[in-house]
């Protein structure tokens, strides 16, 4: 969503510590105005009369500082600074710790139609929420052709062709206890560049499953709520494809990776052929996962067995050599 | 590859039979669809992509085909998409 307006902010669906806990208390004929930038701006400076370098796109945070001052060059009824900050047409003004601006504000808001908001959050609290949801609400998307699960706690994005069987080898490992996130179209997240997030395209479409032969199914309806999740960051990147006896396929465990929007996941390429188990291979796939997280790499500590092995049996023999030719 | 700019002239907009009927034309052919609607990009030979591209009624929607009988493609769903799905 790359373009959200103030309205949007206050209907965000936000969790427990997330939450905003934001109410319009003037200017409602601003609510319509667009927020242009994850930045915001604290107007203390502009409040004083210094307007260079004013990010007048943002959104106005007022934390106790800023309320005081205004209560200030209210009793000194000075109120050209604060008229000429409205005249910006910033989104949103946010009154946090629960404050409410002065009559005088209120009225010069209304003129401007700038959306007073209001928060009983403390200003730093808010301001580290707000930019959490920005930065989310900012981040790059894309939208691929896929089917996210979870597996183990790993979130599995498994790609490639259609009728590969991805959809089915979901089904299978939903059975098996595991979680559907999104089926077919997976929308993808850029975190700060640190992380990827993956979710359904809809809200309202989530959970459903083409399988050819049943149709479209309600997996929440059949599998209860314990096989569904809403998000997941994506950990692990799956790619189905039809087996190619000409093809060489990873045999070792090698390190293969795979970019989307510029955050690189672990890959693995699962070639699909009648007989093969391909779920079992995805939740050992996920499980080795795991390990790695926690330093410890099976093929790689394999192949240092192998060499620790290999070192032993060289030192051995040439003992026994040494031996032999005493 | 071809890029058209298709209109959804029936009532009720892009639902699961209309869905079908894409992906029914879309597989027999070997080019690949995509449709693109805003920021969303799905593959037109799944169901539930089409479906999630959320596309009520006059709404427009990019088509883009791509392969070896790209255009005969393209054809066959515009065409598709000018008859309202047969509804």
């Amino acid at each position: 969503m790359a373009d959200i307006s103030v309205l949007d902010l206050l209907d965000l669906d936000l969790k427990e510590h997330n939450i905003l806990s934001l109410s319009c208390i003037a200017g409602r004929s601003g609510l319509s105005q667009k927020i242009k930038t994850s930045k915001i701006s604290r107007p203390g400076l502009p409040l004083s009369g210094f307007f260079e370098e004013f990010s007048a796109s943002s959104i106005q945070v007022f934390g106790r500082g800023e309320q005081q001052y205004l209560l200030m060059l209210d009793k000194e009824k000075n109120y050209t600074n604060v008229e000429k900050l409205l005249s910006y047409r910033v989104p949103c003004c946010v009154f946090c710790d629960g404050g409410k601006p002065t009559e005088s504000f209120i009225e010069m808001s209304e003129a401007t139609s700038t959306a007073i908001l209001t928060t009983p959050l403390i200003s730093s609290d808010f301001s580290r929420r707000l930019y959490q949801t920005l930065d989310e609400v900012f981040a790059p998307t894309q939208t691929i052709h896929g089917v996210f699960v979870e597996v183990y706690g790993i979130g599995v994005l498994i790609t490639g062709e259609s009728g590969v069987g991805k959809s089915e080898t979901a089904l299978e490992l939903i059975e098996r206890g595991h979680r559907l996130i999104s089926d077919d179209t997976v929308r993808l997240k850029n975190i700060n560049d640190s992380f990827l997030v993956g979710m359904g395209e809809n809200p309202m479409l989530a959970h459903h499953m083409e399988i050819r032969g049943l149709g479209i199914i309600n997996l929440a309806n059949l599998f209860g709520v314990g096989a569904i999740r809403d998000r997941k960051q994506v950990q692990l990147s799956v790619h189905l494809e039809e087996w190619d006896a000409s093809k060489s396929y990873d045999r070792i465990g090698g390190e293969m990776t795979d970019t989307f929007l510029g955050i690189t996941v672990p890959k693995v390429v699962i070639p699909v052929k009648p007989g093969r188990n391909v779920p079992v291979i995805i939740e050992t796939a996920a499980r080795n996962e795991r390990l790695k997280k926690l330093g410890y790499y099976s093929a790689k500590e394999f192949d240092q067995n192998v060499l620790k092995w290999l070192e032993s049996e060289t030192a051995r023999k040439m003992y026994y050599i040494d031996e032999d030719n005493v | 590859m071809v890029e058209r700019e298709l209109t959804i002239l029936n009532r009720a907009g892009i639902h699961a039979r209309p869905a079908a009927s894409i992906v029914k034309t879309a597989n027999g052919f070997k080019s690949e669809l995509t449709f693109i609607k805003d920021t969303m990009e799905v593959n037109g030979k799944s169901i539930m992509g089409i479906i999630t591209l959320g596309a009520p009624y006059q709404t427009k929607i990019l088509m883009r085909t791509n392969g070896p009988d790209e255009a005969e493609m393209a054809d066959a769903i515009q065409h598709l998409f000018e008859n309202r799905f047969e509804e």
